[in-house]
């Protein structure tokens, strides 16, 4: 049991009534870093995050939090964590500046003190005019930066942010994503849930991609992009009839799929990173080489790495035809 | 909500200033944590809560304040002629006991506030706090006891002003009233048992009137139960809500009927332990 792990489960499991919500998640995610749950809607994002912060019941598994058992050991871990949840996790009625004092109170601070952090966190979080009034009043974006505020009252060790940017316009995002590195600057370790592969791409530096209820793909950015091959190279050229001989030489130099685009110029040809012991950028040299020699007029060259949006796909595609061939390899198992 | 409104909305906050970077890290720098609060000082906490609520929202005491008066006219007028010659008279023998009634219908309410409450997130915000576990739900009662007495002020002025002279002077009305008050503590984690068990408001308002109607009506706090028959008598001599009413008046009257009186503080006491338990498991595995 590591020490400088912040989080980690083992085969965690949250059933409901038929419904395997969470089935068998192993989680490891280091102190002081920013870890992605990247899953679509449903997946059992929500549920792992209730789990790690005492709310729910885990039905198997091991959940610990700096070392200590989210179920018997759940009073020393509330002590250290915070919660956003994905619905306002403050009171409406009361207004911004009333929220953060009552929770200073109830976090041990003396009614002065209370007031006087209220005051200073709604002043960073340029809230202090909507401080005097009901939260329900409140825009999302506000609202977000006061949920956010109420769960940095005590500086935490460990922060869940459960889509902390869904409904938010880029604006309000972008405030929130500048909170989230302030506050990992500081030592904090938080655990973002998301639906937004470019959220994850820009706050996390390890994700874990969720399906079903199971970890279906886990790693650095890097690792999980190079899982679906090293990158894409589009190419525009210079006139539309070498098309046809350019996907020709591509095809023999990179010996990979090439799709034409809808752009009679364009074509894009993805360099697998299994299969070759070369770079993806001298695989491109050698294509762009290939081609100057046959004569076809390159104007416009890229080389991309694959978005997280093309991992993700490739990944949640991949589960689905795995589920329907679960049985075949079951019984080739057994 | 009006497009016109969410439009301001949104300008609003377009003048807010941008979260700065160095003053959240001034902020997060401080790592210290106050000691956690004690049992009393966390309930008191929820229970100022339940006061700012008040503020924001005073319709909310619509019950407390409109509800007893009707109640109070209602019965006077209603049955006083009838039942004991004049209203003058029969307030003498109505009053505390339709207190007792108000008071002990409107705790109803509180079910309906945990219930409401659950669904938004900020209950998942106060089980996530180290601090006692029961305190939210105490810090609901304390704030309910602070409307209790609204209504029992209130209902005592009505009282008054149609004639209602009791023998036992403010010590004995202050005496009455705080018995009410305990008993209405403890019976309210009924209600904050079917508020976490339940899952919509309109369930728990259903229930509760099932519990609340037959528990208060079929009491001794109209007309004495003699008249009643045996299987009905054997009922309501034995229910709480007679022996509170019994205790109130005889207290309001300048008695001590300590029989009364240690029945219903027994009644508490079993109340907050078999309900309160239960409202705490509930709470703990929501």
């Amino acid at each position: 049991m590591s020490k400088d792990l912040a989080i980690e489960t083992t085969g965690l499991v949250k059933v409901f009534g038929s419904n395997r919500a969470v089935d068998g998640v192993d989680l490891a995610v280091p102190t002081g870093t920013v870890y992605g749950v990247l899953g679509p809607n449903g997946a059992g994002k929500t549920t792992v995050v209730r789990m790690l912060a005492t709310l729910l019941r885990p039905d198997g598994g091991e959940a610990r939090i700096f070392g200590k058992d989210v179920v018997k050991d759940a009073e020393s871990v509330r002590s250290r964590v915070a919660l956003t949840g994905q619905y306002a996790s403050v009171d409406e009625d009361l207004t911004g500046s009333e929220n953060l004092i009552l929770l200073g109170r109830l976090l041990g601070h003396t009614k002065p003190d209370a007031r006087d952090r209220a005051g200073q966190l709604l002043d960073a979080f340029g809230l202090t005019e909507a401080a005097g009034r009901q939260v329900k009043n409140y825009s999302g974006g506000m609202r977000r930066r006061i949920d956010i505020a109420a769960s940095i009252l005590n500086t935490p060790d460990l922060l869940f942010l459960d889509e902390p940017t869904t409904g938010l316009d880029p604006r309000s995002r972008n405030q929130v994503w500048d909170i989230v590195r302030a506050v990992v600057s500081q030592g904090t370790t938080v655990l973002l849930t998301t639906q937004y592969l470019d959220e994850a791409d820009q706050l996390a530096s390890r994700i874990a991609v969720i399906d079903h209820g199971k970890v279906i793909a886990e790693g650095t950015k890097g690792d999980l992009k190079a899982s679906v091959g090293s990158g894409a190279v589009h190419l525009r050229l210079r006139e539309a009839a070498q098309r046809t001989d350019a996907e020709r030489v591509l095809a023999a130099v990179l010996s990979a799929e090439i799709v034409l685009d809808a752009d009679p110029l364009a074509l894009t040809a993805t360099i697998s990173g299994s299969g070759s012991d070369q770079g993806a950028a001298e695989q491109a040299g050698r294509a762009l080489a290939e081609l100057a020699r046959e004569g076809i007029v390159v104007d416009n060259f890229s080389l991309g790495q694959p978005s997280l949006d093309e991992v993700f796909l490739a990944l949640t595609d991949k589960t689905k035809s795995g589920t329907d061939v679960t049985d075949v390899k079951e019984g080739a198992a057994a | 909500m009006t497009t016109v409104a969410t439009k301001t909305k949104d300008l609003d906050d377009l003048e807010l200033a941008t979260p700065t970077a160095d003053d959240l890290a001034a902020l997060l720098v401080n790592k210290e944590r106050p000691p956690r609060p004690s049992a009393l000082s966390a309930s008191l906490t929820f229970g100022w809560r339940a006061m700012l609520k008040i503020k924001h929202v005073p319709e909310q005491l619509f019950d407390v304040t409109v509800f007893p008066v009707m109640m109070v006219l209602m019965y006077a007028y209603l049955f006083g002629g009838a039942l004991a010659g004049s209203v003058s008279e029969y307030i003498q023998f109505l009053l505390p006991g339709v207190m007792v009634m108000s008071v002990v219908m409107i705790t109803m309410y509180t079910g309906v506030a945990v219930n409401t409450d659950i669904a938004k997130g900020v209950f998942d915000r106060f089980r996530t706090l180290p601090i006692w576990r029961p305190a939210p739900m105490v810090g609901y009662l304390l704030g309910d006891v602070v409307r209790y007495v609204i209504a029992a002020v209130v209902i005592l002025g009505v009282g008054l002003a149609i004639g209602y002279r009791p023998d036992g002077g403010v010590l004995g009305i202050a005496a009455g009233v705080l018995l009410l008050l305990i008993f209405s503590f403890s019976f309210s984690w009924i209600w904050t048992m079917f508020g976490l068990m339940l899952r919509t408001e309109k369930s728990v308002m259903g229930v509760s009137m099932m519990v609340i109607m037959p528990l208060t009506f079929l009491s001794n706090v109209f007309v004495d139960p003699k008249t009643m028959p045996g299987w009905l008598q054997a009922f309501v001599n034995n229910s709480p809500v007679s022996e509170l009413s019994s205790a109130v008046r005889e207290l309001m009257a300048g008695n001590w009927p300590a029989h009364d009186i240690a029945v219903t503080l027994g009644w508490s006491v079993g109340l907050v332990v078999v309900f309160g338990t239960w409202t705490m498991r509930l709470y703990n595995r929501k």
